[in-house]
């Protein structure tokens, strides 16, 4: 026997649900939750409204924007004195470039970034880009070089500024990475002779600063070579920073080939693949999908770490900052000036970890549940 | 096979090539070799060091001196990279809108601009923007913040102090007799251990009786303030700030990244799994969520450490005497470059190679145990 249940009076209805939208319950979900929420939000604005404003007053209500050096003088420390970056940002951004000749930079520095930029594309990568990373690079040289088609040649001293940043960094990585493929794989080898090679060069280069392996290239190689050859200090350096990241590279490439499941392996041989053919067709493509962002960090990092040759006097971005506010008018202007250097290399390493975070999404689609 | 005899033989005949020239070259310009020039007078002096150096002690001696003062700022920026790092860390998971943009700002921002600018600008702001020593900034009663650097008190070693020392080595002892005890009762009775707390407690406790044993000195050297500068007490100078409070923001940046990404690596159920056996917040944290996190954290904020350690012979920038400072010095007056510059390598190498070695014992002990 059953009974049924009937309501034999009204329902009261239920209290709307709280509101989850709008400006008030974001603001109580985010800054105001409890009393832990509210105490940090309070510690924050507290801070903020103590810092804050002198701030903006330094870079924006007191900042004198023309180049103008009696202005700048007369506010001294009270204001940010913007002007310096219109009066030397050639000497920053080019170095000590012939002045009539940067446009010679300009152009070959705006065709490496597009060609940067175009290879980021999947649209793009097809045979004709290794053609036309080649015909660049070409151009590259030709412009900032010059001795051919009429251009008056420009001696690698000279060359600097964010053009020498991106040359270092490009053919650093450009080099470095089919390198570190080759130097992982060695060190994953059967072949003891050349797994001891591998470990020796990629765990003695990650044992030292990268500053030490620079002043060897730049003091030690000359001594290595035979009598009367002499190889530029640029070629110099940027062998050596090929040297540091290729290493780096190394570990996170091998990194990648320990995370594949052996089965994999075993498998491409089976088919009868022979070593070069398992590396190319089944082990690689699989185990550098794994470490992109790991690799788009070790990008970062070496991008970052082409600063660092101005320890060894040569003029790249950081280095060029130094040679353009040596002069007592302006060097009590330098904090403007690094910034404004700063901002340059947040704005490329930020694009760059973007892009990874893309590409990780991007490459993952096959496997990707959901 | 053939392959790999081709590539030792290959990089052997590199290197005698290599070294061949080098010696060639050597005796082609009359440049002398060999080590010998470490028990020679250096014959400049160091501007900071922990120990008295004058420019007629050696050159072996002021490499000495140079690790020294790398040691001091690496161990230092280690200690503080940590904190912030965590701190921020942490700070990127927060409910708090606020903090979770501050902390995520921060985080950006430094980990995308190269160290050296970072350490340049530092350096210009320490040795701009702050007043002279005359009108020192006092941010509170004894610290001076000047461009010469910063000045705080120190105590005055007294035979006092030596009693609070003995007192925290037996406090250490004590707690470790504690701990020993509580692990054995927990085992016995399942009474989860107090560990933590008793053991500071102890050592605290330990330290301030040997303190008062000692007859309690509290003499303070404390800076103080003339019509023209500022005496006294302990002094740090702008380049070592420089290189200290570069060093550790830069790495704290990278630490709070590793920090979040050991945290969001715990599994969500590993929380629901704690809520159901009835854990509490504080030891969800201490006995579910911190083993599991630290597991993942540790491995690369080692690297991180050995990274900052690396990175502190971007001190050569700032004029901070460090190794490399002192071995480009030493290579400028003397010449040679293959030994003044092999020193440098072996010293972080070894550095490195013993790191390693511990964290590879590590490794072995926290390995998840498999069936």
């Amino acid at each position: 026997m059953s009974t049924a249940a009937v309501a034999l009076q009204l329902i009261p209805s239920r209290p709307p649900p709280v509101a989850t939208e709008g400006v008030l319950p974001w603001l109580k979900r985010n800054l105001f939750s409890d009393w832990k929420n509210t105490l940090g939000t309070l510690i924050v604005l507290a801070v903020l409204v103590r810092y804050l404003p002198p701030l903006l007053n330094w870079a924006v209500f007191n900042a004198v924007a023309r180049p103008d050096n009696a202005a700048c003088r007369a506010i001294g420390h009270e204001g940010a004195c913007w002007g310096v970056i219109a009066e030397k940002y050639r000497l920053i951004l080019f170095g000590r470039y012939p002045y009539e000749q940067q446009w010679r930079p300009l152009v070959a520095t705006t065709l490496m970034v597009v060609l940067i930029a175009a290879s980021c594309y999947r649209a793009f990568w097809k045979p004709w880009l290794i053609g036309a990373w080649v015909v660049v690079l070409t151009a590259f040289f030709v412009l900032m070089h010059g001795g051919v088609l009429g251009l008056t040649p420009v001696e690698t001293a000279r060359w600097g500024g964010f053009p020498l940043t991106i040359m270092l960094s490009t053919i650093g990585l450009a080099v470095a990475f089919p390198l570190s493929v080759l130097v992982a794989l060695g060190r994953r080898s059967r072949l003891p002779g050349i797994r001891t090679l591998c470990v020796l060069y990629v765990e003695l280069i990650r044992g030292v600063p990268l500053i030490s392996v620079l002043f060897m290239a730049s003091f030690m190689f000359p001594l290595f070579m035979p009598a009367g050859w002499s190889i530029d200090v640029l070629v110099r350096v940027q062998v050596g920073i090929i040297l540091f990241s290729a290493a780096y590279l190394a570990e996170v490439v091998r990194g990648g080939l320990q995370a594949l499941p052996r089965g994999q392996v075993e498998a491409a041989a089976s088919l009868g693949l022979s070593y070069w053919q398992t590396a190319r067709k089944v082990v690689l493509p699989q185990s550098l999908r794994l470490v992109v962002p790991a690799i788009m960090n070790t990008f970062i990092g070496t991008f970052k770490d082409t600063s660092l040759v101005t320890i060894v006097s040569l003029y790249d971005l950081t280095g060029a900052l130094q040679l353009a506010l040596g002069d007592s008018d302006w060097r009590k202007f330098f904090l403007e000036g690094q910034l404004f250097v700063a901002a340059i290399y947040f704005v490329c390493c930020f694009a760059m970890s973007r892009y990874s975070q893309w590409i990780e999404r991007h490459l993952n689609t096959g496997t990707r549940r959901k | 096979m053939i392959y790999q005899i081709v590539a030792v033989l290959l990089v052997v005949a590199a290197g005698w090539y290599l070294v061949h020239n080098t010696l060639f070259n050597m005796r082609a310009r009359g440049i002398q070799s060999g080590f010998d020039f470490l028990t020679q007078p250096a014959g400049f002096a160091i501007s900071e060091s922990l120990w008295e150096f004058d420019s007629s002690d050696s050159y072996a001696k002021a490499y000495l001196t140079g690790l020294s003062n790398t040691l001091r700022v690496a161990l230092l920026g280690i200690v503080l990279a940590t904190i912030t790092g965590t701190l921020v860390g942490i700070g990127r998971l927060s409910r708090n809108f606020l903090i979770r943009s501050l902390c995520t700002a921060y985080v950006e921002l430094f980990r995308n601009v190269p160290l050296l600018l970072q350490l340049f600008i530092w350096y210009f702001i320490f040795t701009e923007f702050l007043p002279p020593i005359d009108e020192a900034l006092q941010p509170l009663p004894g610290l001076f913040f000047s461009k010469n650097g910063l000045q705080y008190p120190i105590p005055i070693w007294a035979t006092g102090h030596l009693f609070m020392v003995a007192g925290i080595l037996v406090g250490i002892v004590a707690s470790w007799y504690w701990a020993k005890r509580e692990r054995r009762r927990f085992e016995a009775t399942g009474r989860p251990p107090r560990v933590v707390l008793p053991a500071l407690g102890l050592i605290v406790g330990m330290a301030f009786l040997g303190w008062l044993a000692g007859g309690a000195p509290t003499a303070l050297d404390i800076p103080e303030k003339t019509e023209i500068t500022v005496g006294g007490g302990g002094a740090v100078t702008p380049e070592f700030l420089t290189v200290l409070i570069g060093l550790t923001l830069y790495t704290a940046s990278y630490i709070a990244e590793i920090v979040r990404g050991g945290i969001q690596a715990v599994a969500y159920g590993q929380h629901e799994a704690a809520a159901a056996l009835g854990l509490n917040g504080m030891q969800e944290t201490r006995l579910i969520l911190l083993p599991q996190a630290l597991r993942v954290i540790i491995p690369p904020i080692t690297s991180q450490y050995l990274n900052l350690t690396k990175n502190s012979s971007l001190a050569v920038a700032v004029g901070y005497p460090d190794l490399v400072s002192i071995s480009t010095t030493t290579l400028n007056q003397t010449g040679r470059a293959i030994e003044a510059i092999s020193l440098v390598m072996l010293a972080y190498l070894t550095m490195s190679l013993l790191t390693a070695l511990i964290m590879n014992l590590y490794n072995r002990r926290s390995l998840i145990r498999e069936r």
